[in-house]
């Protein structure tokens, strides 16, 4: 199959980008969306000229490397599917297709379709995380959870941080990936004991970050490949709520017991 | 205090605020349609509540809830404006092509329908409660200002133009203040779309009734 390709070519964060066409000949459909970028790399690299940058890694949809807004859609037309999982039979042949970056200010193009994720990283390293004592392994079954808990932290545990949440919102939010980590470690008794500090800062550094608010429109649900619900936003936002209310009895609480 | 403010600096703060005044906002537009439907009662039932609401606690009743809607009023469209500007920052380069998934005419509208409401709020103030913007105003004859100002045709429409405006912002804004204020349960979340729905519906179908039995003339 052939198709035209309108890619975003950026050189770096500070120089502005501009859309250039390229034709993507003799395609085969059961290429990924990922090969057929390589295919035209190469292309590109015989002629002289500069690949196009686009981030990506295991190629099987569950590191969250990749990512591209294809025709205006997240991670391309397929629901549920990473850009590296997508294959080139989800197009026709002859369709003009554009390629774009994540758009958001908390996610600066480093080159072409490639942007700068590690805002996610500090939201984590603000309060992602359980503390546990590193060492001997626990034993396994030690702590009882309830299987329904433990579903849903599954659940919100399947994130990979990929973006798609941001790239879609019309506000470039943060919320459903922030929500996703706060359900995932607050549904198990390992995570209740920094539950609300963590829904402090984690949305402190969400917001510090530069992302946008959530106006429950529902789009990072739709292009999420891992379909993380937006009723975690919820979640997020009543242990936000409850922390924040909370927040002069845990002061009390510390400062009696530093007191003795 | 540094944590309060802390609180209504951050976006989930301020969601909260736009989504308690709407709350409030909620509970006044039922409320007024509600007691304005007593017009299908005749002169006598609907300016007997007009003075009855005057009269309420000594009337100090109409200006408590005068303050507290002004007050509402006017967070909520701070904490708009805010998230609003920030979400604009948030996306300093937009996309050549965007294709909706889930988001409503009515999620991606908020803005808009916000402002014209606002607009719609002070020519109806002027319309009916101060009376400047009535060709025929009497004070304390609400039946008859309520019946002469929809006998203006363009009037009539434009309150109804609104009543559709404001039933889009309802049906989004109902459905977004149970998300924003963290009810999650999938028990009760699986009636909130439709409830968001069916309160917009009421509200408006109620309050397009005014204008549309005054031309009938059902009022006369
Ligand atoms: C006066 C001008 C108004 C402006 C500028 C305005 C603007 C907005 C905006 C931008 C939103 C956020 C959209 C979203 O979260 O999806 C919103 C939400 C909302 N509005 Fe308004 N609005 C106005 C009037 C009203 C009125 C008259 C009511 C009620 C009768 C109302 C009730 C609500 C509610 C309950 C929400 C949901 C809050 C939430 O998302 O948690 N608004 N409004
Ligand atoms: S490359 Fe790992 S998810 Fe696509």
């Amino acid at each position: 199959m052939n198709l035209t390709l309108q890619v975003w070519r950026q050189k770096n964060a500070q120089s502005p980008g501009r859309f250039v066409t390229y034709q993507a000949a003799d395609i085969s459909p059961d290429m990924s969306f990922l090969e057929m970028l390589d295919v035209l790399n190469e292309r590109l690299i015989q002629k002289g000229e500069d690949p196009i940058a686009f981030d990506h890694d295991c190629r099987e949809g569950i590191c969250g490397a990749c990512g591209v807004v294809i025709d205006g859609t997240a991670h391309g037309p397929r629901r549920r599917t990473t850009t590296c999982q997508l294959h080139m039979r989800s197009f026709r042949d002859g369709d003009e297709v554009t390629l774009e970056p994540w758009r958001a200010r908390a996610f600066p193009v480093i080159k072409d379709l490639i942007v700068d994720r590690s805002a996610f990283d500090r939201i984590i390293a603000a309060g992602g995380f359980v503390s546990a004592p590193i060492g001997s392994a626990p034993d396994g079954n030690a702590i009882p959870v309830r299987k329904e808990n433990a579903d849903l932290a599954f659940d919100a545990a399947t994130c990979i941080g990929c973006g798609a949440c941001v790239a879609a919102c019309p506000n470039a939010s943060a919320s459903l990936f922030v929500a996703a980590k706060i359900t995932h470690l607050g549904m198990l008794p390992q995570g209740q004991p920094e539950r609300m500090e963590r829904a402090l800062s984690m949305v402190a550094q969400m917001d510090a970050e530069g992302f946008g608010s959530c106006t429950n429109h529902g789009e990072c649900e739709a292009v999420c490949p891992k379909g993380i619900p937006v009723a975690f936003i919820a979640r997020m936002n009543a242990d936000f709520i409850k922390a924040s209310l909370t927040k002069g009895r845990r002061v009390a609480q510390a400062g009696e017991a530093t007191a003795g | 205090m540094t944590h309060a403010l802390g609180f209504f600096r951050s976006t989930i703060g301020k969601k909260v605020v736009m989504a308690v005044t709407g709350l409030i906002l909620f509970g006044f537009v039922l409320g007024h349609m509600i007691g304005n439907l007593q017009v299908y009662l005749g002169p006598e039932a609907l300016n007997a509540y007009a003075l009855w609401l005057r009269e309420l606690l000594h009337g100090g009743g109409l200006w408590i809830a005068r303050s507290v809607l002004l007050a509402s009023v006017v967070l909520h469209i701070w904490s708009a404006t805010s998230l609003t500007l920030e979400s604009r920052a948030a996306r300093p380069i937009a996309y050549r092509k965007w294709e909706p998934q889930a988001s409503t005419y009515a999620s991606r509208t908020m803005r808009w329908s916000g402002v014209i409401l606002l607009a719609f709020v002070i020519y109806h103030l002027m319309h009916f409660t101060f009376g400047n913007a009535h060709p025929d105003f009497v004070e304390g004859d609400v039946y008859h200002n309520f019946v002469a100002g929809f006998r203006v045709l363009p009037v009539a429409l434009f309150y109804i133009v609104a009543n559709v405006l404001l039933g889009l912002h309802l049906r989004h804004g109902v459905w977004s203040m149970l998300r924003t204020l963290g009810l999650a349960h999938p028990r009760y979340m699986r009636f909130a779309q439709g409830g968001a729905a069916l309160f917009a519906a009421v509200v408006v179908l109620g309050n397009v009734s005014f204008p549309i039995a005054v031309l009938a003339g059902i009022v006369p």
